[in-house]
This record gives C-alpha cells, structure tokens and sequence, in this order.
C-alpha cells in the first residue's frame, strides 16, 4: 500500500527525522494560507508547491513548482490541481492531481539517495545509499551500480551505528553532517520496523548549505500483510489513487487486478490465475482481469467475483478455470448458476472444472440450460473462450 | 523412498481445534498420515475428533508438551498470520525436523525475524509458509492438497503455486505417471524451504527419475535454481513460470508475485531456466507432457 509523500513525512517527522516545514492543501486558497504561513514561520519567501499522487517522477512531469510568496503559491496551486500528470510511472493515462504539499524552500548543498526495503535475496531489509540523488535508482543501478552502497540489517540487532557510519563516509560526509546521518538512519529503520515497511525511499536526501540533512522526499510502501496491525493505515489510503473495481474486490475476500483485455478469468489459486492469463495470450486472447477466488471461497465470493467481472464494459466473454482441491467444484458450479440468474449472461461463458466432485459440478452445468460452453482442461477453455471473445483487445 | 516425508512422519497440528486446521488434520489422518496431537493454547488436556476420518488426537498446550509426550517430528501449522510467526518458532524450540506452514499473509518482518532463527541452527527446515504443502503419495500428506489426484510413482514435484502444483500431478496421474514427493514452497518474498533445497534432495533421491519446477514472476529463486540444475542436476526437468502476462509493479495475489524494477519477469527466469536445459512447456497445460518427452 502506498501513501503520499506529505503523509510519509508526517510520519518520518514523528520518529524525529529531519524534514522541511510543510502543509497539505486541497485548494488554491488553501495553498496561499499555507505559504504565508510558512513564510511567517521560515523568514523566508520561498515555497514549493508539489503534486500528491502516488507517482515518482513529478518533478519532471511539471508537478513540482519553486515559487516566491503566497500569491504566486496560489496561482501555481491553482494551476497544478485537477491537472494530469503523466510520469513514467503514472502510465500513459497519467494520474489527476487533487492534492498538494506546500513546503518551505531549503538551501541544497548536496542532494543524496536513501532507501530501505526488504531484499528478498539476502533475506534483511538492506540499508543502501547513493551519492546520485535526485535520479531514478534503477538507471544507477543500471549504469553505475558501484555508486549504490548497501548494509543488510540482522533483525536480531537492528541497525548497528557501524553500518550506518560505513555508508555515511562512503558518501563523503563527515563531523556534524555525519552524526546527523547516523542519527537518521538509526530512526529510519526504527520506523521501518513499527511502521511495517516494505520500503521507504528518501530521494533526495538533502545536505543543506549549513550542513544539516532533511527527507526532502519520502516514499513509503507498508507490507499488506501487516494491515492487521495497522488499523491507521485505512485514513492513509487515497480513494483517488485506487481502483474502486479492486478495493470492492478486496473487501469481498478476493485477489483482483485489472488488465486492458477483453476476456473475463475467474480462477481458483494466484499462480493457476496467472497461468490462465497466460494462457488465454498463448492463444491470442487478451486477459481482462487477474481474478483469484481463493482456495476457499463459497457460492457467495463466487457470485461476487461474477459481478465483479461483468462490470468491466470491455469484457467479451468470461473463463471459468478451477481446479477443486479443498474447493469442491458442485460449489463452483452452485456460485456460477446462481450468479449467471441473478446477474444475467451477456457474454459467452467458458468453463472448466477439474478435481473434487468435478462429475457431480459438471451434471449440474449440463442440467441448469444456462448457455455454458464446457471445457474438458485448461487448454480446451482457453482456445474455446478466445474463438468465442474474439482476439485481441 | 521420495524425500523429507513418509510413514516415518508424526505430525502435530498447531491450531487443530480452528475451522482450517479440523477440516485438514481431518483430511490429512483420512489419508493415512500419521497426525499425533494438536497444539491449541489453553485447550491442553482435551482431545481432538476427525468427523471423516473417525480418528482422534490429544490436543496439548505447548509444542513442547506435544512433542515430548507424542515423539512428533513433524509441526504443521494453520494458525492465522498474526500468530503464525510465533507457532514456527515455538515448534522449532520444539525440536521438530521440519515445520510445514500453511498460513497465507504472515507479514515480512515476522518472516525475517524467523528465517534468522532458521539460519542460526540445522534441526528443523521450514516448508513455506503460503503453500499447499508435502505429499508423499500413499504415505503421508501433510498441506492441503486433494490427496486424491496423487499416485505413488518417481516425478518431484516443486511449486511455488498450490493450484498450478495440482494441475501439475493432475496432468502427470493422467498419463500414467506417479509421483515420489510434491512440494509446495509458497509464493511468499521471504520463506523457509527453496527450489534449490528441494532439487538436492531429489538429486539424491534414487526413486526420483524426473522434475517438474513450478515457479512465477517476483524474486530470482528460479534464476539460482537454474543456475544449480545446470552446474549438478542429474535428472530431466521440465518448468513453467506463470505470469509472463502480469503487468509490472502489480502484486499477482501472492505476496512475491511481483516484477518490480522490471526485475523478476518470466522471460528472465524461462531464458535461464533454458539455458540450465529444462524444457518449458509451452502452456500450462503441456506440464505432465513436457515432462514425459524428457523421459
């Protein structure tokens, strides 16, 4: 789950890390009461009005403005809210700014790249740092990967002061700027684990003139999984920045993500759900969806996830693929039956039953005089269901 | 023979009396694996029933109780994810060989500080958590696989996946040919047991003539294991990656199944996987096929 950066501050500032005077704004007026603010608090006239979408690369899509005093905060506000940005990593279709960070303006000396995440290689959250902030770690991974320095964490001590001070000299500091960067790195990880972090990035990591550091850009991603400790996240969430098909997908108990096909997939297990996607593309179909029902699911959810999936208009036909283990397939084909009458078959519908009770689920298909194409595996269905939605998208 | 599970095993079921862990211990005993107790705080003392099977086990207190008293060596755990971490560790202080974990949606952090436990001593290996489980099939099934679709016979099985792992032995009974032991290790980013743990052993197996590796986008576990097959694997292996189709930077259901920094892709992992000699078997449903050309 991502947040927005002046959300990720707010929470880097309450673990006592450095980050600049700042203050959200939903609206243009908003945005010039929050720059005199700041101009009163700061003595200084420069502020930065920057986008709140859960996209990196705003500063070059136009999303980050340097402005002197509130009016012209006001008018770069104005400006900015209700636009589209488009980042590489917004997509093509790019994302619509609804909020904005007001911040006050800092000297940079040096600009430096922070981050820490879990390295599923090495099996610890790695602490790594690079002297190039400002750009896209990839590319210096990519291209000077011995610019990216790195400490695994053992979770048995925690961040050690050695490791944090290796990679401080590593960067070049030293004296004052040094301590300070111990000192941060110390909190971001002790952040790191209350908060459930998948990753924090902090790009730049600001060196001011005076020698002090500041988060002049904070990325968090929490781990999913630890949502049930977390019950703050829910007023963290932005409803804009997600997929209302998904997050209704989510509350019913299933794994949805939606793709730019035009073939429904209903599936029981992530990797059987990816494959059928696969699948349908081996054949010249595009998937609509990634839909996983799970291991478990009753007549209910899979009532649900037909709804679900005959809500996207681009869908064309829809594929049942499900291999009953705990499952019992009469139960997949009780949830299809009943979800067919209650939501009306409008597409043609391919299914494919395998496993547990799978006579038993086939009869009842054969019998219920629903217009359902029955498939006798995984290949079957998707040639079928590819002929019957047409290829491509 | 087949690995790490057989008649030998005597398993206890941390979170017997739930809704999960009845219906699978049940299932489990159904099939002929010995389950010897179950661990459920605060229920020490009383006894567990198996509406199918007919069988019942004394549920104990502590995995510690339950192993000294039953002579368990095997823990297979249902306990939901907040409290899951804390069953893995405790059957580990237990002493018992190998912990299976069922549990999807244990939090990283939890995983990390477990696997540094796992890392620091060499009594108990970890199979999962996020996965279906063991089965050695006519002898002991320990997960949540339908026992059924098995058949005792010389193809390993090692999945990532649960349902790909039964389509997988689905595919390979059809054409008549059994399995030694399948093995789900799970989609999770942090686990106990990998592809490459599990292909030593089969290497050693003398009664495994041939592999099927099940594997997924996210994470570079294929990529090493690859790299193992290539450089020590003796026997034929076939493969298949799901998920060449997902879309970058979105998490495919299971926790690891994600590209991210367009690292993880299948197209990486099938090209490695190639160049090791495995044959990838073109759609998911030519993984029994695949692997019978190679016999």
């Amino acid at each position: 789950m991502n947040i927005h950066e002046y959300q990720g501050k707010q929470i880097l500032a309450r673990y006592g890390i450095p980050v600049p005077k700042g203050i959200p704004a939903f609206h243009a007026a908003e945005a010039a009461a929050a720059a005199s603010t700041l101009v009163a608090e700061t003595g200084s006239e420069v502020v930065v009005v920057t986008a709140q979408i859960h996209a990196g690369g705003r500063g070059k899509a136009g999303g980050v403005k340097v402005v002197k005093g509130a009016e012209a905060a006001e008018a770069a506000a104005a400006k900015l809210l209700g636009a589209t940005l488009v980042t590489p990593q917004t997509g093509p279709k790019g994302k619509v700014v609804n909020r904005l960070y007001i911040e006050q303006g800092l000297q940079i000396a040096r600009e430096l790249y922070v981050a820490m995440l879990v390295d599923r290689e090495e099996r610890r959250v790695v602490f790594m740092a690079s002297t190039e902030g400002g750009m896209e770690i990839e590319t210096v991974a990519a291209e000077t990967p011995e610019k990216i320095l790195k400490q695994w964490i053992d979770p048995a001590t925690g961040l050690m002061p050695y490791q944090a001070r290796r990679i401080g000299f590593g960067l070049g500091l030293s004296g004052k700027t040094l301590q300070e960067f111990v000192a941060f790195a110390t909190k971001l990880y002790a952040m790191f684990i209350a908060e459930d972090c998948a990753l924090v990035e902090v790009n730049p990591f600001l060196i001011t003139k005076e020698g002090s550091v500041f988060a002049l850009d904070a990325k968090i991603n929490f781990e999913e999984n630890a949502a049930f400790r977390h019950p703050e996240w829910d007023a963290l969430r932005d409803p804009d920045e997600e997929n209302p098909v998904e997050t209704e997908a989510k509350h019913a108990g299933l794994s949805y993500v939606a793709l730019d096909g035009n073939i429904g997939c209903l599936v029981n297990g992530a990797g059987l759900a990816m494959s059928t996607m696969d699948i349908i593309k081996h054949f010249g179909g595009e998937p609509a969806n990634f839909l996983d029902v799970g291991g478990g699911a009753t007549k209910e959810q899979v009532t649900q996830a037909f709804k679900i999936i005959t809500k996207d208009p681009a869908v064309r036909g829809i594929f049942v693929n499900i291999f009953g283990g705990i499952m019992k397939c009469d139960t997949i084909a009780a949830g299809v039956i009943a979800a067919t009458r209650e939501v009306g078959l409008q597409v043609p519908l391919v299914v494919r039953l395998e496993g547990t009770n799978v006579e038993l689920g086939r009869t009842m298909l054969k019998e219920s005089g629903l217009a359902i194409t029955a498939a006798s595996d995984m290949k079957d269905g998707a040639q079928k269901i590819v002929e019957l939605a047409g290829k491509g998208a | 023979m087949a690995i790490l599970v057989g008649p030998q095993t005597r398993v206890i079921v941390h979170g017997i009396t739930g809704t999960a862990g009845s219906f699978h211990a049940d299932h489990c005993l159904a099939y002929g694996t010995q389950i010897v107790g179950g661990v459920t705080p605060g229920k020490g003392g009383s006894s567990w029933e198996g509406k199918t099977s007919g069988k019942s086990a004394p549920v104990f207190d502590t995995a510690f109780d339950a192993v000294q008293q039953t002579g368990a060596n095997c823990s297979l755990v249902f306990v939901p994810p907040p409290f899951a971490a804390d069953s893995i560790l405790e059957a580990v202080d237990a002493g018992v060989e190998l912990v299976v974990c069922i549990t999807e949606g244990i939090p990283v952090n939890d995983m990390l500080k477990v696997r540094r436990v796992l890392d620091s001593q060499t009594r108990t290996r970890l199979i999962g958590p996020n996965c279906p489980g063991i089965i050695t099939p006519g002898s002991a099934k320990i997960g949540i696989m339908p026992g059924h679709i098995h058949r005792p016979g010389h193809i390993g099985v090692v999945s990532k996946s649960g349902t790909l792992t039964y389509e997988a032995v689905h595919q390979l009974t059809s054409l008549g040919l059994g399995q030694s032991t399948a093995i789900g290790i799970g989609g999770d980013p942090v686990n106990g047991t990998d592809f490459v743990d599990v292909l030593k052993m089969f290497n050693d197996d003398p009664d495994t003539h041939g592999v099927i590796l099940i594997g997924e986008i996210g994470g570079n576990a294929e990529v090493v294991a690859a790299d193992y097959i290539k450089n020590h694997f003796r026997k034929p292996v076939a493969g298949f990656i799901a998920g060449a189709t997902a879309p970058p930077g979105r998490r495919m259901g299971h926790a690891g199944a994600v590209i991210s920094g367009g690292k993880g892709t299948a197209a990486e992992k099938q090209a490695a996987l190639i160049d090791a000699g495995v044959k990838i078997a073109p759609t998911p449903s030519d993984m029994g096929t695949t692997l019978q050309s190679l016999l």
